[in-house]
């Protein structure tokens, strides 16, 4: 079979073996692709260990700027003994299988192309510490990987350089490691190969970033103070993204103490009640976990809701139910959050589909919550959240001003204001309330789960209750306008069918609608960035015969919350559903849409016989 | 319970502490608890403590859980704001209060359920971390709400109302609190108000986790013959330790003492805490010791009160997380956005 010949259009995938060191070897690999103007999209495969288990780094390159997973592997970085087989068998007809010739191999296939480097022998020649013969093959194999693909050698160096600024005599050491094998690939093998990397200019001003330091860094810029949390994979790294830029900008110069509090709490029961008793004393304040995190919590946001405390929680979804699979990516959280608590509940979803948005919504959250006087989710998956990703820069407004919502301040009370802690007073459903200490006589009032009042009285009375029940759904009417819209992208002569995504899903997404598109189906685009849902998701879904509802959950929950909420017809709305656990691809949704567009599965409302869809 | 409104007329002639407050000033609401409920006496000698202290009542923030104890705030400190959360959550409620404002004065009230518990591992994590804060537990030993079950704090072989033995063992606030790290730790009785009201005026001016475990007999429910917890049986088996009198750091201490007898402490902000021994050999900064004694008398059946223990430099939560002076809910903005400037070096350099 004829090798693979691809420039700037492949797929990589680095099979090690977890705690080898070879992360940061990897992250240099794809480092060095956007450095040459070529996007590159990395994405973990890790187990949940610590050490000794199998993980993969799957890097995408993509000229043509596809950030999504493709599927398939086209060069197999086989580093990993334990998996070999499985790793040789899912390469590409045609491919590449790169492993180290030191050590002996079996049942190789014939329609790929093997590529050997000695590396235990290059290492064991040339260092005598075992540690070091470890961490320097990863460099190693990166240096004979950049011949194979014709990475230019300077940008390993200088990024080599960058890494080890503040150790700077690991550079010298870094880069013989590279050239060890970099001048081995030249001298014993053909390169380059059929697969090439080609500097280009397709990167831009776009930077590259993990969705939950985005994340961290969003609340940072939103105004968070407390920061209360318990570990909980994947969602750790965003509080120590919070914990690393508070180091940076929020240490007052003249104590050198710290303008926020951090605390890991006992577990995610604490960290939520932490943040509701910080949010009602008027502070910024947050929690982050995941799924398991979010069941625990149930009972204190049905309270943040009820009492009408502000509160951002970020989910970083993972694969459920219950333990599930820790280290695999789901949006399987959207109707938990959606409805969380007992009784007649409903809160503020936010939806970033990348770590840029990670930071928008992620600051944005704490104005909601302020102004909503309620708890506001921002879902983040483990596909963002623990992937590096290309993203358009950060920007802020320095003009901008925090939201702080309706606080009525000690001047306003002196000046005779009403003060009804439940009173809505705008007609809004948002009343005004004012934090404690605020005024020796005035504006006190009790805050409690119980029904009460206008007045933060309690009381039992029906008719009081009823009316504030329906107060809230008020809010939740304003919360419509104020969430982030929707963003619709219509093909260009106009769709019969529409597609609704969200989150992580968008690079797929933008990808299979390209490849539907040279396949002769029109599709119509909704991104939905946020719960409860705009008008234009409804005008949407009405002006589309059909509409596929493309989720990375097996239940199709934000199908089922479109239904709910807008009333829809069950049928008009198509599940496209992936929920193995890997993060979802153009291809699975391309091939899952053309199917049912061509057969006979989309039967128009309302007729009996089925008809053919474009 | 009563259904008669409290008059708001105050009488011409009741007296005004420094901030020209009465009493008066400092109550809440009507208590709606049983006639003679404990809880209610524990309510007033809190209005009565932070009147004599001269503190503005909405300087203070009381927060509680689920229960009879945690619906009192509602009966106390009527222009303070409070916050009545979930069951045995307060703690964590409480924490994140005191995060968001260093400056309040923190009162937390819970009951044996809301605490030994529902909300033990709540109540533990916050006496370690050593929250700047007042935390009682108003313990009856029993759920009243629900009328009248068993709680983790009764006494193994005490008898309910109904005359069924409890067969578990009690759990000891106090003792975890000590051993926990808590840097203010006391036990009153609802019906002593003299030894409460300067135990609640000490812990309001420490500086710390302060925990007062206060036996409060429910009268409903666990005042009979049978219960380790009911008026009879606490006054019969009360051993304090000391008598402790508050004494403001402005006042002067006039009286002589034989030497050994009174032994007076000064706490962080000045004030002093003048303990009158009634054990001979009990030392209050010894926490290990008061562990020890604390367990020998209670195998003996008795129910030691006092302060029982108190580290007078105690550091706060604050402290050990080197948080600001300023209180993180009054931070501008300027101090807390860095900025499109920052933001355009840190995108430079994740390219």
């Amino acid at each position: 079979m004829k090798p693979m010949e691809r420039i700037n259009d492949f797929v990589v995938r680095f099979a090690n073996v977890n705690g080898s060191g070879s992360a940061s070897a990897n992250r240099l690999f794809a480092q060095s692709i956007l450095r040459m103007g070529v996007p590159a999209t990395p994405r973990n495969i890790f187990p949940s260990n610590i050490q000794g288990l199998p993980t993969w780094y799957e890097v995408r390159i993509s000229e043509a700027g596809h950030l999504g997973a493709r599927g398939g592997t086209d060069l197999m970085v086989a580093m990993n003994p334990q998996t070999f087989e499985k790793d040789v068998a899912e390469i590409e007809p045609g491919g590449y299988l790169f492993h180290d010739s030191s050590k002996l191999v079996r049942h190789l296939r014939t329609d790929i192309t093997v590529l050997g480097v000695p590396l235990t022998e290059i290492c064991n020649r040339e260092y005598a510490d075992v540690r070091q013969r470890q961490l320097f093959k990863n460099i190693v194999y990166v240096g004979a990987l950049s011949a194979l693909l014709d990475i230019e050698p300077a940008v390993l160096e200088t990024l080599i350089a960058e890494q080890f600024r503040a150790k700077e005599k690991l550079i010298p050491a870094n880069v013989h490691a590279l050239h060890l094998g970099r001048d081995w690939a030249l001298a014993n093998m053909a390169c380059p190969i059929g697969l090439r990397v080609r500097r280009a200019d397709a990167v831009g001003d776009r930077i590259f970033m993990e969705g939950n330091s985005a994340a961290g860094l969003g609340a940072v810029y939103g105004g968070a103070t407390v920061c209360a949390w318990y570990p909980i994979t994947p969602s750790t790294s965003l509080a120590e993204g919070f914990m690393r830029y508070v180091k940076r900008y929020r240490v007052e110069p003249e104590t050198g103490k710290t303008r926020a509090a951090i605390i890991q709490a006992e577990d995610e029961l604490a960290s939520i009640g932490m943040v509701i008793g910080a949010g009602w004393n008027g502070a910024r304040a947050f929690t982050a976990t995941s799924g398991p995190g979010i069941s625990l919590m149930q009972e204190f946001l049905g309270l943040a809701y009820f009492a009408e405390i502000p509160a951002v929680i970020f989910d970083v979804q993972r694969a459920g139910p219950s333990t599930g699979m820790p280290t695999r990516t789901q949006q399987c959280d959207v109707m938990t959050c959606a409805y969380a608590s007992h009784g007649d509940t409903k809160h503020v979803l936010l939806f970033p589909q990348d770590p840029h948005e990670c930071f928008t919504m992620g600051a944005q959250a704490f104005d909601l919550a302020d102004r909503l006087q309620t708890p506001v989710f921002v879902l983040l998956d483990l596909d963002i959240g623990m992937n590096d990703r290309l993203c358009a820069p950060f920007a802020w407004d320095d003009t901008r001003r925090m939201d702080r919502g309706k606080v009525m301040t000690a001047a306003d009370l002196d000046a005779g204001r009403e003060f009804g802690r439940y009173l809505d007073v705008d007609g809004d459903g948002i009343a005004y309330r004012t934090y404690p200490g605020t005024h020796p006589t005035k504006g006190a009032f009790f805050t409690r789960g119980t029904s009460r009042d206008e007045y933060a009285k309690y009381t039992e009375d029906g008719d009081v209750y009823q009316r504030n029940m329906e107060r809230l759904l008020r809010k939740f009417d304003t919360a419509r306008q104020i969430v982030p819209h929707p963003v619709r992208r219509d093909a260009p002569e106009g769709a019969r069918f529409g597609v609704i995504y969200y989150g992580s899903t968008s690079p797929a997404m933008d990808e299979a609608v390209a490849t539907l598109a040279d396949e002769g189906i029109a599709l119509d685009m909704l991104r939905i960035r946020a719960f409860p849902f705009h008008d234009d998701v409804m005008t949407f879904i009405a002006e589309h015969e059909h509409v596929f509802v493309v989720e990375q959950n097996r239940d199709a929950q934000l199908r089922t919350l479109l239904i709910n909420e807008g009333e829809i017809d069950p049928a008009r709305l198509v599940r496209v559903l992936h929920y193995d656990g890997t993060p979802i691809t153009a291809r699975f949704i391309a091939g899952a849409i053309a199917e049912a567009a061509a057969a006979t599965k989309i039967v128009p409302l309302r007729k009996s016989s089925p008809k053919v869809a474009s | 319970m009563t259904f008669l409104p409290k008059p708001k007329l105050h009488h011409p002639d009741l007296p005004t502490n420094a901030l020209g407050l009465t009493r008066r000033d400092y109550e809440g609401a009507i208590s709606t608890l049983c006639a003679g409920c404990g809880h209610d006496s524990i309510s007033a000698a809190i209005v009565r403590a932070v009147f004599e202290l001269d503190l503005p009542p909405h300087r203070i923030a009381k927060l509680s859980g689920i229960g009879c104890s945690s619906k009192t705030p509602t009966y106390f400190l009527g222009a303070a704001h409070g916050f009545n959360s979930v069951h045995g959550r307060m703690p964590s409620v409480l924490t994140g209060a005191n995060l968001a404002n260093r400056d309040l004065i923190y009162l937390g009230v819970s009951g044996d359920g809301d605490s030994a518990s529902i909300g033990l591992g709540q109540f533990a994590h916050a006496m370690r971390r050593g929250v700047n804060m007042v935390y009682i537990v108003e313990n009856n030993g029993v759920y009243g709400l629900t009328k009248g079950q068993f709680s983790a704090t009764s006494d193994k072989g005490a008898k309910s109302k109904k005359g069924v033995a409890n067969t578990d063992s009690a759990i000891d606030l106090v003792g975890m609190a000590l051993q926990l790290g808590a840097t203010f730790v006391g036990r009153g009785f609802s019906g002593d108000k003299t030894q409460l009201v300067p135990l609640i005026k000490a812990a309001l001016r420490h500086k710390g986790a302060a925990f007062i475990d206060c036996i409060s007999p429910c009268v409903q429910f666990n005042n009979h013959v049978g219960s380790t917890k009911s008026f009879d049986y606490v006054r019969e088996h009360n051993e304090a330790v000391n008598r402790l009198d508050f004494i403001s750091g402005r006042e002067e201490i006039v009286t002589e003492y034989e030497p050994g007898t009174v032994e007076v402490v000064a706490q962080h902000d000045g004030s002093l805490l003048k303990l009158r021994k009634l054990a001979a050999d009990y030392d209050p900064h010894d926490r290990v010791s008061a562990l020890g004694y604390l367990q020998s008398r209670t195998a003996a059946g008795e129910i030691v009160t006092g302060l029982l223990y108190v580290d007078p430099d105690a550091e706060d939560l604050h402290d050990h997380m080197g948080t600001v002076e300023t209180p993180l809910n009054a931070l501008t903005e300027a101090e807390l956005c860095p900025g499109s400037a920052a933001l355009e070096k840190l995108n430079a350099a994740l390219r």
